[in-house]
């Protein structure tokens, strides 16, 4: 492959491409998951894992503490390259089709497309302003009324606008735990993703702030992809159209939320899910 | 109650006894540095107060701040008892068309220090600058963007180790890489070095910087790095994974990631502890010993760039060594040693205040 990921992203359909506008496709899996082996060092962290995400649905990723859930949804924009001693043993992680272990994929032009909200939120001790205009800055935007727009419409996107936007150029530390992880996910959004990884977003939030968030997922999927990690099973049935039950590495199953929550085919997964383990 | 039978009562036992030793020989201990740093910093202060400062206005002995240092001459004329510098000298010669006056003379008693304050003032300015433009691009190549591994702990344990080398040691170096071989540029070839045509008619002569500020500012900087990396390397740990992860995950670039994100909240501890190690080096008299300290120079440094940087100086703790080592010793030396110690006393304590002033405040703008 010669082309960069970001021009090949271009050449893509816009349905497939997840924008905002159009129809949203949801036929075509958004990101496609063969046989993959992850290692930490020696320590073999995914287990020849393959799954198909849909576009334009939620899906969740279960399991109990050190499954690997984070770890795959850290693959997907290769996070994991931060981390020293990690690799691909085997097999491939396709969005949109493009290998993203491919190394004509420039990590940069990925994460843009593939957006992330972090498990404990973590906004720049910068302005709320400065916190959503951030990913525009980086890539040289300097127009102050592109910069506005985009603000306040990721604002919106994130249904914080109203909370805030008396408060724009104060800082993102000032506000609530729950608001701060939805500057977290504005700010994500702010550079339009096509999907966007959430990695147990509301650990830390109060049910009400949760519920927020919660609620925030549900219209994000209209526009975004979103897989979501979390250790909450309620949560997982309450936002998730797909979910996912990972053990020890291995994906177990996965399949409608309904289906996994109600009749699971594996007895590990009726386990997990009945609160006998994990 | 019976105070027999209370079970709580005092009782004086070997345990007892030994923690009273105990905690009054740690007591002791303690008071006795007070005693020390007490001792130290007020003689210096009583004996440099008379020196500095003075009885009637404006109080501060301005000569003293802002003269350079002349030789003194003391000598009876018409019975008086009389102390000159050595220019007043010389016109109190010619108003009286004196040709020759018994004299005594006292090297260095008599002016000010003004070139010694300018001299370490520039020092301390230029290997501060150098020793954090290195030492913070080094911190951050080290924490941010190396591959933590052999090569690295071994370019750590490098600068561990230069930390513990002798000032004397980095004078010596100084003297060998900067006085007498780093190369010059000029416009004839030096047939007594190695030289190297540049072209446009100059070469490149590895004759050495010579005994000047840009050697001074150099080798202070070398010795100031292992503080200046380790304060560095620390102030960028300090600062959350999340900022690096966060800015890293909107398709920031590493160097767009660390210069928005972490640069900005690790500097204050970076420029605060660097600015504190560089303090004690400006202090140290070795390092300058042998690339840019001069017993006597009329003038602070001045010109072009280049005769700037050329340029040797007069510093402080040079100054102290000289006047205290190197002259025969008697009451008028003894005023201006006193003098200059409460001068280098006072201007190291600006600079670690400042430096701790800049921390407070900047402390209170970045906060997370």
């Amino acid at each position: 492959m010669n082309a960069t990921f970001e021009t090949r992203m271009d050449t893509l359909p816009q349905a497939a491409r997840g924008s905002q506008q159009g129809a949203p496709d949801t036929s075509d899996p958004m990101i496609e998951i063969d046989h993959l082996d992850f290692y930490y060092g020696a320590n073999h962290a995914l287990r020849d894992i393959s799954l198909q995400i849909p576009g334009h649905q939620v899906t969740a990723f279960i399991g109990p503490s050190g499954c690997g859930k984070s770890t795959l949804l850290r693959c997907f924009n290769r996070m994991n390259d931060l981390i020293e001693g990690t690799r691909i043993g085997n097999g491939q992680i396709r969005i949109h089709g493009i290998d993203i272990s491919d190394p004509a994929v420039d990590t940069i032009a990925l994460r843009r497309q593939v957006g992330m909200v972090f498990q404990k939120s973590n906004p720049f001790p910068k302005s709320i302003y400065e916190n959503i205009a951030y990913g525009l800055q980086i890539q040289g935007v300097r127009d102050r009324r592109r910069l506005d727009e985009v603000v306040e419409k990721s604002l919106r996107g994130a249904a914080l606008w109203d909370e805030v936007k008396d408060r724009l150029h104060t800082s993102a530390l000032g506000l609530s735990g729950g608001q701060q992880q939805r500057v977290c996910i504005a700010r994500a959004i702010a550079v339009e993703p096509s999907i966007i990884l959430m990695d147990e977003p509301c650990s830390a939030l109060d049910p009400i702030a949760t519920a927020k968030v919660e609620e925030l997922i549900h219209e994000l999927k209209k526009n975004y992809t979103i897989v979501i990690v979390t250790h909450n099973m309620q949560q997982a049935g309450r936002c998730s159209d797909m979910t996912a039950f990972f053990y020890l590495g291995q994906l177990i199953e996965m399949g409608k939320t309904e289906k996994i929550f109600t009749n699971p085919v594996q007895k590990q997964t009726e386990d997990y899910i009945s609160g006998r383990f994990g | 109650m019976n105070p027999k039978s209370n079970p709580f009562a005092h009782q004086s036992s070997g345990a007892r006894l030994a923690e009273s030793a105990a905690f009054g020989l740690f007591r002791g201990a303690t008071y006795f540095i007070l005693l020390c740093a007490t001792m130290i910093f007020g003689v210096i202060v009583v004996k440099g107060s008379g020196t500095v400062f003075k009885a009637s206005p404006p109080f501060v002995n301005w000569t003293f701040l802002t003269a350079s240092p002349e030789t003194l001459y003391v000598f009876e004329f018409e019975g008086k008892k009389m102390e000159l510098g050595d220019k007043a000298f010389r016109e109190f010669k010619a108003a009286r068309g004196l040709d020759e006056i018994e004299a005594e003379s006292y090297a260095h008693s008599a002016g000010g220090i003004w070139p010694c304050i300018t001299g370490t003032f520039w020092l301390v300015i230029g290997s501060m600058g150098i020793a954090l433009f290195i030492g913070v691009s080094s911190a951050i190549f080290l924490s941010e963007y190396s591959q933590q591994g052999r090569m690295v702990e071994l370019i750590r344990l490098a600068i561990l180790n230069l930390a513990g080398v002798p000032s004397i040691v980095f004078g010596l170096f100084g003297l060998g890489l900067f006085v007498h071989f780093m190369p010059v540029v000029a416009g004839f070839d030096d047939p007594s070095t190695p030289s190297f045509p540049i072209g446009f008619g100059h070469w490149l002569n590895f004759s050495g910087w010579g005994i000047c500020l840009a050697s001074g500012w150099f080798t202070l900087a070398f010795m100031a790095l292992p503080v200046v990396i380790a304060a560095s390397e620390e102030s960028l740990k300090a600062v959350p994974r999340g900022f690096r992860e966060g800015s890293l995950a909107l398709g920031a670039t590493k160097w767009q990631a660390i210069r928005t994100n972490v640069l900005p909240y690790a500097l204050p501890g970076m420029l605060t502890s660097s600015i504190l190690g560089i303090a004690r080096v400006a202090g140290e008299t070795a390092p300058i010993l042998f690339t840019a300290a001069y017993v006597m120079r009329d003038s602070a440094p001045g010109g072009g760039l280049l005769d700037f940087l050329g340029q040797g100086v007069m510093a402080l703790p040079y100054h102290i060594y000289v006047i205290s080592s190197k002259i025969p010793q008697n009451e008028f030396t003894e005023r201006v040693q006193y003098g200059t110690a409460l001068v280098f006393l006072g201007l190291v304590t600006a600079i670690a205040m400042t430096s701790i002033l800049l921390r407070i405040r900047m402390r209170n703008r970045y906060r997370w």
